[in-house]
């Protein structure tokens, strides 16, 4: 069957201010709003519309971390995936481990095509879909914009510093989304009742035979340095002058 | 043990991305540390007499190799890790070609990378913001581990010039793929100050409204000599092109003076323009957050103030 593979990852949403704890030992998120990390939603919305343009039989989402991403798993349904695949882990999931975990999942499902997010906007790695690529052996178009399907081959436009990139890649491969690759849609009330009888699997890190390992100590969180606040100008002429001043102009 | 850092050069085929220089300062905070700087590319010559000048670099390793004409990663990353043997660490620039290439290779080398180095601690000991730069984390790693990581490029100054390192052509026994095939790219030439580089930065939000109406930041940006950059809104509605956004998922920069113009500061925008020396605000509402981080800032219309600020500068 022709599947697509898609990284739901459950991080702090994006509109909650993060406050470092005061010990330092992390970031405050009890009580927190949790959401799909944005780009998976981006992820998941293109293998949607894979599926409904006839170029995908199955989308199935997959998620590893502890049991409360489990909602997030059932969001990722209401909007349409077929299945979720739920690998728990309690603890720090590295990216190479996520990366290990999913090709334990690419092996089982065979995907035409794995979809990731650019970045989880937690940690703001952006590691995981290249390190999959790269232990798959597969090809990587990062930061698509634009994804075109045709004759087992994928032609992404990717986002780059210089501008915009096309590659043409042999499928099956690894693809991560950039912001503008499409408008995730809304889930509906009831898509979310239908939600709760998709299929979800629950399997462990160790089932699959990836060990948890875990290279970079975290040591210690701080908040950055605060900018001191500025004065304010009345208008374009005191702006020039206290430009001039600061050697600017 | 020695420390012994492996930069990957990011070029264009003609000339050296300034990024890598800021990978060699990064390098150089490591105390001890011997830094060679690997060139690949179709031609490598005049890119690493380039590499060579980077003052701090010991040695720059070329790889020629046809297949290198265009910086694929899933190409160069066996290049890499075939060389990566004798040295404690593989940086590349945070840039869109070290994101995407350096985790492939820490992959390969079977190893953790560190993103976005702001600073090297000691040889093992990082400092990298998360969460759109809402909080820094300080990360360590056993010593004897290999560590792959991406500098920061807004956190370093370039290494000057005046060094001359020894360029030597290294041979390389890597399987490269085929299934990854450079197709185009679509670079707006411009006469502008690169928005990476540049030491004075003009940006616009949505409040401008069309990307006609976006020409008149250009306008002004001309008459400081300044880049021109864009919040993700202004890019979303097509009044800029992609790679003007700056932020936690664009450009990250750190110019002596940015100019935000009809710009709120959501914190996704702000994570981009931290490091800038002066923050201005133009903002029509007094109460937008942008102004919790200027220097300066002119609560009005931008439609009124900016064709001013022209003016008077053109004067000036
Ligand atoms: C995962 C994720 C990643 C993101 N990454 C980025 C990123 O990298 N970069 C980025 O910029 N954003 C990013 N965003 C988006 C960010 O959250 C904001 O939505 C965006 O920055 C808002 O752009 P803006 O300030 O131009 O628009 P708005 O927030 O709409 O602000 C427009 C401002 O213009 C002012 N204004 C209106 N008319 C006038 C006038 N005539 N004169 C003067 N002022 C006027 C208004 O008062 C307002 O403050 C990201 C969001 C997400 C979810
Ligand atoms: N634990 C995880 N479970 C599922 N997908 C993940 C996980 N971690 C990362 N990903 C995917 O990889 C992308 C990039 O994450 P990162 O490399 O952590 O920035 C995310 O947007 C997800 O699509």
């Amino acid at each position: 069957m022709k599947r697509i593979l898609v990284g739901i990852k459950r991080v702090v949403d994006y509109n909650v201010r993060i406050r470092v704890k005061p010990d330092g030992s992390g970031v405050i998120t009890d009580g927190v709003k949790m959401s799909i990390n944005p780009f998976d939603e981006i992820a998941l919305e293109e293998a949607l519309r894979i599926k409904e343009r006839g170029g995908a039989e199955e989308v199935v989402v997959v998620t590893v971390g502890p049991a409360d991403c489990q909602p997030q798993l059932r969001t990722a349904l209401a909007m349409g995936a077929d299945r979720a695949l739920h690998v728990q882990a309690d603890g720090v999931v590295e990216p190479l481990v996520a990366a290990r975990a999913i090709l334990k999942l690419v092996e089982r499902e065979e995907p035409l095509m794995v979809i990731l997010g650019k970045q989880a906007i937690d940690d703001d790695n952006s590691q995981t879909g290249q390190m999959l690529a790269a232990l798959w052996n597969r090809p990587q178009a990062t930061f698509a914009s634009k994804v075109e399907l045709a004759d087992g081959k994928a032609r992404v436009t990717r986002e780059v510093d210089a501008g915009l990139e096309t590659l043409e890649v042999d499928l099956p491969a690894v693809i991560t989304t950039d912001l503008r690759l499409n408008e995730p849609r809304y889930v509906k009330l009831p898509d979310i009742m239908k939600a709760k009888k998709k299929p979800l699997e629950t399997l462990t890190l160790s089932a699959i035979g990836v060990e948890q390992k875990q290279r970079l100590k975290l040591v210690k969180f701080e908040p950055p340095p605060q900018r001191q606040k500025g004065i304010r100008v009345k208008d374009a002429a005191e702006l020039v002058e206290a430009l001039k001043k600061k050697g600017l102009l | 043990m020695s420390t012994k850092v492996l930069i990957v050069a990011e070029h264009d085929g003609a000339k050296l991305n300034p990024s890598t220089a800021k990978c060699v300062t990064c390098a150089r905070g490591i105390t001890g540390a011997e830094i060679t700087v690997v060139v690949c590319a179709a031609d490598a010559s005049a890119l690493a007499s380039q590499a060579a000048q980077l003052a701090g670099v010991t040695k720059v390793l070329t790889v020629e190799n046809p297949a290198n004409a265009h910086a694929l990663a899933a190409v160069l990353a066996p290049q890499i890790v075939a060389l990566a043997g004798p040295f404690t660490h593989v940086f590349g620039p945070s840039t869109t070609f070290g994101k995407d290439l350096m985790p492939r290779i820490a992959a390969l080398l079977d190893t953790a990378q560190v993103s976005d180095i702001m600073a090297a601690e000691s040889p093992t000991r990082f400092r990298r913001p998360i969460y759109a730069g809402n909080a820094i984390l300080t990360v360590e790693i056993d010593a004897g581990t290999k560590i792959v990581g991406t500098v920061r490029t807004a956190s370093f100054e370039s290494a000057a010039n005046g060094g001359s390192a020894a360029i030597e052509k290294a041979s390389v026994t890597a399987d490269l793929p085929t299934h990854t095939r450079f197709v185009s790219v679509s670079a707006a030439k411009s006469d502008r100050p690169d928005l990476q580089t540049a030491s004075r930065v003009i940006s616009g939000g949505r409040a401008l409204g069309s990307a006609d109406a976006f020409k008149i930041l250009y306008s002004l940006a001309d008459k400081l000599g300044a880049a021109v950059g864009a919040s993700r809104a202004a890019v979303d509605a097509g009044y800029a092109p992609n790679e003007l956004q700056v932020g936690q998922t664009g450009k990250i920069i750190a110019p002596e003076l940015y100019v935000a113009i009809g710009i709120s500061g959501a914190i996704q925008h702000l994570t981009g323009i931290k490091d800038a020396r002066t923050i201005v605000a133009i903002n029509k509402d007094g109460e937008a957050p942008i102004f919790e981080v200027a220097d300066l800032g002119l609560v009005g219309d931008l439609f009124q103030i900016v064709p001013e600020l022209e003016k008077l500068i053109a004067a000036r």
